[in-house]
């Protein structure tokens, strides 16, 4: 094991997939000599070359479309996504032709491609840089989504998704890259995708947590503890597959559930969780299940304002306690 | 040109134009639905350009793409079964004819968003230089593709890094019902590629030997390693957009003008005046062409729909890479 930060721990998997395997190459925006706005491909370019850590034009369509092309004749090329906000830009070769040329071409074409970037609060970016854009990527089917909330995940789930066959949207969070825990040495140290966390153990209300949410989640189950209400934090690690039968173990015991992400509330993900939920596991609830997430306005610049849209640690513990009738 | 080649093409435009026409046929007939987009008249351009392809290169291909995928390889049963969504097409009924794929044959695909296909060829170019192989990647596009941004997009990208791609824009002189003239800053499209510091050509896409001459130019410069080219075929579709197109933005004039241009023709007159293939030898060309059509047909016709309890199949990649 090794302590390393959230980012450190995304640049050596990278490394690592990149030095077993020479049909793995990365593109993106000022990944070069920069190694990234967020030093997640720092100093691989010296290592790799120019051909294989390759610097695009700011031109998200077109180096998606060409990692597309490069994709479905054997290459398996990780898309780097300075912020994932960009992605509106290119949405045509994701949607329309990363995520359905396999189906859309009866199986014979596979797409092995990595799409990877931080998204969400924290820096004051305002309304085109802070957004999460998970909810597009789980509507559409042909995407897997992984969105890591520790560095472990972070590398276990990147090293999964770099070995997927399958397009996969791998979800960073900016306020996250930072944070640092002690990280798997075995280069073949990976996490299966649609295998939940169960980061706390609680047996009164479940709460559902993605990214940076989660450890909101386990701070308001901390003041919960406190007031006699022990609960159980999941964080799903993946939302295509989502992994509804830890979700619903938990929830068999709890009979309580608040489901929390930092994207907008309104036809969130959090949407799809609770239904699924309340369709498989509607005999164990006590309670409606409660979803929490960003107000549907766009994230405004203001530290303030920004912090008034987004779930806090008070307002996923104030729903614990409502699904809990305190 | 060596004969070998001329008869091959030959007999590409011929089995494409004779696909379109009982393709067109069908869906009068409601034997075949949806979107069915002809390139009769345009036919020589596929073909020659298949002609100098090997099957490990690669060609990306538009909604109207019958035509090359016929001239890279495609099976006319199979293509037809697909055209009228059967489990023995190409895509198994799940793409149609807007989506005929053979990635093994590198016909990455049709495509039915306009542009949507043009940076896909970049990227099989540049797998091909990071494998380092000999291979070159042709996008197939039209002129209204010209006027995308991921067009622009992929081109500057194409050049700057040197991709062994080969940019074809089939100029039919209509994106839709709309005049190319009337939406494009240019008089020809091939002169954008100065801003992408690349050589373009404009090229009667009509003639097989004027194609001839700048696939084969192209094709060396891609595999030179000094990148890629745009070329601009002008050529014409004598059907409508789309089976049923209405056809009230032109006139029966500039129709009939441009079907006395038809490539197929003028390829015949060639060689009967070089005495490749005798008249009689041309109709027994065409009675064998109208053969393998109609066995196409029969196949497609006799072949199973798909089973609804695998429209789940291949939605994702199923087990370890």
């Amino acid at each position: 094991m090794s302590r390393k930060k959230y980012s450190v721990a995304i640049r050596d998997v990278i490394a690592e997939e990149m030095r077993s395997d020479p049909s793995v190459f990365v593109m993106g925006e000022d990944i070069g000599a920069l190694g990234g706005v967020f030093g997640c491909t720092r100093d691989l370019q010296k290592e790799f070359g120019k051909n294989r850590v390759r610097d695009t034009p700011i031109a998200e369509a077109g180096y998606v479309g060409t990692g597309i092309g490069a994709a479905l004749t054997g290459m398996r090329p990780i898309l780097d996504f300075m912020y994932l906000d960009f992605v509106y830009v290119a949405m045509d070769q994701l949607l329309n032709q990363a995520a359905k040329l396999r189906y859309m071409y009866g199986g014979r074409a596979t797409l092995p491609l990595v799409v990877r970037g931080q998204q969400g609060i924290g820096r004051g970016n305002a309304g085109t840089h802070s957004q999460s854009v998970e909810a597009f990527f789980t509507h559409i089917p042909g995407f897997k989504v992984a969105m890591p909330s520790t560095a472990s995940d972070a590398a276990g789930l990147l090293r999964t998704a770099i070995r997927d066959n399958n397009p996969v949207m791998f979800i960073e969070h900016k306020a996250l890259y930072a944070s640092s825990e002690e990280v798997p040495d075995d280069p073949n140290f990976a996490i299966p995708f649609g295998k939940a966390a169960v980061r706390r153990q609680g047996k009164d209300v479940t709460i559902i947590a993605t990214s940076l949410m989660v450890g909101r989640a386990l701070e308001a189950a901390e003041a919960l503890s406190k007031e006699g209400i022990e609960a159980e934090v999941i964080d799903p690690r993946t939302l295509l597959p989502l992994d509804l039968d830890t979700m619903l173990k938990s929830i068999e015991k709890t009979g309580r559930a608040v489901v929390v992400h930092e994207a907008h509330k309104n036809n969130g993900v959090g949407a799809e969780i609770a239904s699924q939920i309340m369709e498989a596991g509607f005999k164990f609830l006590d309670a409606p299940v409660v979803r929490l997430g960003a107000k549907a306005c766009t994230l405004p610049f203001s530290l303030v304002l920004e912090n008034a849209v987004v779930p806090g640690v008070d307002d996923i513990h104030e729903a614990a306690k409502q699904v809990c009738y305190k | 040109m060596d004969k070998q080649t001329i008869l091959q093409v030959y007999e590409t435009m011929l089995t494409i134009r004779k696909f379109e026409e009982k393709a067109l046929h069908l869906f009068e007939e409601n034997k075949l639905r949806g979107s069915v987009h002809l390139s009769i008249g345009q036919e020589a351009v596929a073909a020659v350009v298949g002609a100098y392809l090997r099957d490990k290169d690669y060609i990306t291909s538009t909604h109207r793409g019958h035509g090359h995928a016929i001239a890279k390889g495609a099976r006319p049963d199979k293509a037809m079964a697909e055209l009228m969504g059967r489990e023995t097409g190409y895509c198994g009924g799940r793409g149609g004819s807007m989506h005929i794929a053979d990635v093994e044959k590198g016909n990455l695909g049709a495509n039915a968003i306009v542009g949507g296909g043009i940076p896909h060829a970049n990227g099989a170019a540049l797998s091909a230089q990071l494998r380092g192989t000999d291979q070159v990647a042709v996008s197939f596009f039209g002129d209204g593709a010209a006027n995308e941004g991921i067009f622009h997009e992929t081109l500057n990208i194409a050049s700057i890094w040197k991709l062994p791609v080969i940019f074809i824009c089939e100029n039919n002189q209509y994106g839709m019902t709309t005049a190319v003239d009337s939406v494009t800053s240019v008089k020809d499209i091939a002169v954008r590629a100065a801003g992408y510091d690349m050589p373009g050509e404009v090229v009667d896409g009509n003639d097989v030997f004027a194609m001839e001459k700048a696939v084969k130019k192209a094709i060396k410069r891609a595999q030179d390693g000094e990148g890629p080219t745009l070329i601009e075929a002008k050529t014409y579709r004598w059907k409508g957009h789309w089976t049923g197109d209405p056809e009230v933005y032109r006139t029966r004039d500039e129709v009939e003008e441009w079907k006395t241009k038809c490539p197929i023709k003028r390829l015949e007159k060639h060689m009967q005046d070089k005495k490749i293939l005798s008249l009689e030898q041309i109709e027994a060309t065409h009675t064998k062409i109208d053969k393998l059509i109609d066995e196409a047909e029969e196949f497609a016709l006799s072949s199973p729909d798909p089973d609804p309890a695998t429209v789940l199949d291949n939605v994702y990649y199923e087990g370890d890479k």
